[in-house]
């Protein structure tokens, strides 16, 4: 679907594909059929107005979702190739793959180095220099390090709002993930400290595949490669975002970007 | 390219595994917690039900082997004494409580009664006994019934005082402004608005206070003590309860029949308190719900 | 007239707030009149022993020597054995009924907290005619000869039901309850956003738990531990008839002790002159153990209180 819209020397590979996805609050629908793929090493922006189903299809990625007992998803979402609803799939491992940053900063109750080798200590043995040298390189990808690098033995929870995210962007890219689920990471945090976390993710998009939710639309023009829009459950649009911005197909897509709704 | 320079994984198995024997565990603690409730329960109903007769419930304590042995008496001065200490207890926490929610807050001595209040909940219920023995029955020469109450009140006390606090603050500040602008004074806004919208659950905080403090025995041993007389001399004689007839039955006595009788009353203050609080209980989860 | 009713009604709050302050510091001031009284009382026995009474461990009522220590570490032994089973199993279970489905959650909690409505004298009966003799039969032989622990040393080859680790037990149970609903509050109080970031990362529920949950609530939930210590310091009745009544040191698990508690429930009806004194000085040891206890409590609940009135 995705290929017939990208000019034909650009092969990209589908890392994420979501087919025939519906989503359920115990009786109440809230996703239906979405279809969307995800290109590899790539920006996909997701927006739409409130309470549109963007986050909740997010959240079917990891299958964070399941931590609530009467949510259930239907469908199938292929991540390389693996229907990760499957039962046999191991979600400690998917969620080691795909990780996820929430839309308020969630520092862990520990200091700022044990924040970013937590999550590798779990999935990972690693000798003592091991950790402080991957540490680094993590704060260092999230462009923290030289913010942090002396008050590691401080809590993490001292950190500003804008640090404390990219904090939680070093202990996510500290485990080795794939993939990047951004849940509106920038709605809490000042604008100064969201044009550093732009700046970072763009920076990440060589290594990781980024999905990112946000209600923002210039930051989804700003860093997005792909743009999907969203609305009342439905994937109502899903192009380039230059295309989605300036040309989009949809007649509620250009409600929606020219700011009529939402 | 990235998993040149991954390492070790660190195997699931061992996780989940012990994730696995944690979450057993912890169903096997309340399994395990649970399971000796019903077993105290269970001990109580068996050697006490059988006890329960018209001349156990109405006839008064004897010395053993004496016809037509009951724990009327016993029955009749706990009453006595949990009711005495209701009414020296209840009315003044509950106007204490009233005034700390309304004077006392963001103030350094409301702290400082607020945690003295904190303090009395946690002391032990024998020294309450202890006080009220040095205050009242050293000055007064004899041991009683209302000594027995007022140290009861003691241990309420504190408890009504906080479930009021808590239950005034619960109710939003604009239902208070509300009626302050009425041009009510602050006593009677409080006094009529915020306890009528606070008067089902404060009853049962009182009431869950109230069942606990009845099945008190320790500050009992050294106040009300206990005797095989009627209640009559509330004020000036040793006046028979149930929790230290129960003690001295099962303590001090070698004879079966005590025994029996230990667990009659053991059985009827059990029952008593239990069903008292699976009602207050159920009253509030109705009211939540509602 | 206007005036005059706008004067009467002033008075009329003033009085309100004059007697609603005045019960409010009773609490206050019955703390401070137990201090005096048990001070006033004890300090026959501090003027003979000198402080000396604090760690002597003689008890001997025929030539009127008392010592506190036997007391006061049989107290601090059947309390810490007390913590030592119900913090963890309260924890435990706690994790349990916050996670398990609420059809099972909300029976299983309320018969939990049934555990505090039972009153204490009956713990105490059924110490000492149900469990005792289980401990003497099944439990102690199955310690000390099935496991081998009776060669070490604290648990003690001999074992006749009573003593330390059954007292311990029956505390524990009681104390349970309200642990066991501190720590419940202290787990739904954990911001969703945190839990679903520990789960996002891969931990496993029990990981969330131990690593997350426990660091995030760790002062409410030292704050529950130390209010279970307060209730067990004191506990008197489901301790006296399990303990033995021996006055000496404890020195086995399986051994018979006594608390001060027990001592003071034991002696005090028939005691006067010195002894009495004696028993007071104990009761204000253990007034000060328990004021210790509940300050640091509320200084870690506080903090938890604090957090609870943001939200």
């Amino acid at each position: 679907m995705l290929d017939t819209l990208l000019s034909p020397k650009e092969k990209l590979k589908i890392k994420i594909a979501a087919r025939d996805l519906s989503f359920f609050y115990g009786d109440h629908q809230a996703l239906f059929a979405n279809n969307l793929e995800i290109p590899e090493n790539r920006i996909t922006a997701v927006i739409g107005p409130s309470g549109c189903g963007k986050s909740t299809h997010l959240r079917i990625y990891n299958r964070i979702f399941e931590l609530y007992r009467d949510q259930r998803a239907e469908g199938e979402v292929l991540i390389d190739g693996v229907n990760i609803l499957d039962r046999n799939v191991d979600v400690l491992e998917l969620r080691r793959k795909v990780g996820m940053i929430f839309q308020r900063p969630t520092p862990f109750p520990m200091s700022v180095f044990d924040n970013v080798a937590y999550g590798m200590r779990l999935h990972f043995k690693l000798r003592k220099s091991e950790i402080a040298e991957r540490v680094e390189g993590a704060l260092r990808g999230a462009s923290l390090w030289e913010e942090v690098k002396d008050k590691l033995n401080g809590s993490g929870i001292a950190l500003s709002g804008g640090q404390q995210q990219r904090l939680c962007i070093a202990r996510t890219i500290a485990a080795e993930p794939d993939i990047l689920l951004l849940d509106e990471p920038t709605s809490a945090i000042d604008p100064v400290a969201t044009l550093k976390i732009e700046e970072l993710l763009l920076s990440l998009r060589k290594r990781f595949t980024i999905v990112i939710v946000t209600h923002n639309m210039q930051q989804a023009s700003r860093i997005s490669d792909f743009t999907a829009f969203f609305y009342k459950g439905r994937i109502v649009e899903h192009d380039t975002t230059t295309r989605i911005f300036t040309n989009p197909s949809n007649k509620k897509t250009e409600e929606y970007i020219t700011g009529r709704f939402g | 390219m990235r998993d040149t320079h991954c390492c070790v994984r660190r195997p699931v198995f061992f996780r989940k595994l012990l994730n696995a024997v944690m979450w057993l565990l912890s169903a096997g603690g309340v399994a395990l917690a649970v399971f000796c409730m019903f077993w105290i329960l269970w001990s109580v109903i068996r050697n006490g039900a059988g006890v329960i007769g018209l001349d156990f419930l109405f006839c008064g304590s004897k010395p053993p082997g004496e016809p037509d042995n009951g724990v009327g008496n016993a029955i009749l001065g706990t009453v006595f004494i949990t009711l005495a200490a209701v009414v020296i207890g209840v009315p003044a926490a509950f106007a204490g409580g009233v005034g700390l929610a309304i004077y006392g807050q963001n103030s350094r001595i409301g702290n400082l009664i607020r945690f003295s209040v904190n303090v009395m909940m946690g002391l032990p219920s024998i020294l309450a006994g202890v006080f009220v023995y040095a205050l009242v029955v050293v000055t007064t020469g004899h041991r009683s019934g209302f000594a027995g109450s007022l140290s009861l009140a003691i241990i309420l006390f504190p408890v009504v005082m906080r479930t009021t606090e808590d239950m005034i603050l619960m109710v939003p500040p604009s239902v208070h402004e509300s009626s302050l602008a009425l041009g009510m004074t602050r006593a009677r806004s409080v006094l009529c608005i915020v306890c009528r919208s606070i008067r089902g659950g404060l009853a049962t905080g009182i009431l869950l206070a109230v069942a606990r403090t009845a099945g008190e025995t320790a500050p009992l041993l050294f106040t009300a003590l206990w005797s095989d007389a009627w209640p009559w001399h509330y004020f000036t004689q040793p006046t028979a309860n149930l929790p230290v007839l129960i003690n001295e039955y099962t303590t001090n006595s070698p004879s079966e029949e005590l025994h029996a009788m230990g667990w009659g009353a053991a059985f009827l203050i059990t029952i008593t308190l239990l069903l008292m609080n699976l009602a207050l209980r159920f009253v509030c989860r109705e009211k939540k719900h509602a | 007239m206007f005036e005059l009713f706008r004067k009467k009604e002033n008075l009329r709050d003033r009085a309100f707030m004059i007697l609603t302050l005045l019960c409010a510091f009773l609490p206050l001031a019955a703390a401070i009149g137990f201090l005096i009284l048990l001070g006033g009382n004890s300090a026959e026995a501090f003027r003979t022993f000198g402080f000396g009474f604090l760690v002597s461990t003689q008890w001997d009522p025929v030539q009127e020597l008392y010592g506190a220590l036997p007391a006061i570490s049989g107290t601090l032994v059947t309390t810490l054995i007390a913590l030592g089973i119900a913090a963890p199993l309260g924890f435990i279970s706690a994790l349990f009924l916050v996670n398990a489905p609420e059809w099972l959650a909300y029976p299983l909690s309320q018969a939990l907290d049934l555990l505090a409505a039972i009153p204490s004298i009956i713990y105490g009966m059924w110490g000492l005619f149900v469990l005792a003799p289980v401990m003497q039969e099944c439990i102690q032989p199955f310690l000390a000869d099935t496991l081998g622990l009776g060669k070490v040393p604290f648990f003690g080859e001999d074992y006749n039901g009573f003593g330390f680790l059954t007292a311990g037990l029956i505390l524990a149970l009681m104390v349970l309850p309200y642990i066991c609903a501190v720590m419940r509050d202290v787990f739904r109080m954990t911001p969703g956003p945190l839990r679903e970031a520990a789960y996002g990362i891969g931990c496993t529920s029990w990981e969330v738990a131990s690593d997350i949950v426990l660091r995030h609530g760790l002062r409410g939930i030292l704050g529950a531990v130390f209010i279970g210590l307060g209730r067990a310091l004191g506990e008197t009745m489901a301790v006296l008839f399990v303990i033995g009544g021996i006055a000496e040191l404890p020195h086995s698990l399986f051994g018979s002790g006594t608390t001060i508690a027990a001592t003071l429930a034991n002696n005090f009806n028939e005691a006067d002159g010195l002894l009495r004194s004696v028993l007071f000085a104990l009761g204000l040891i253990l007034m000060l153990l328990s004021l210790s206890v509940q300050a640091v409590a509320q200084l870690y609940l506080r903090n938890m209180d604090r957090k609870r009135g943001e939200k």
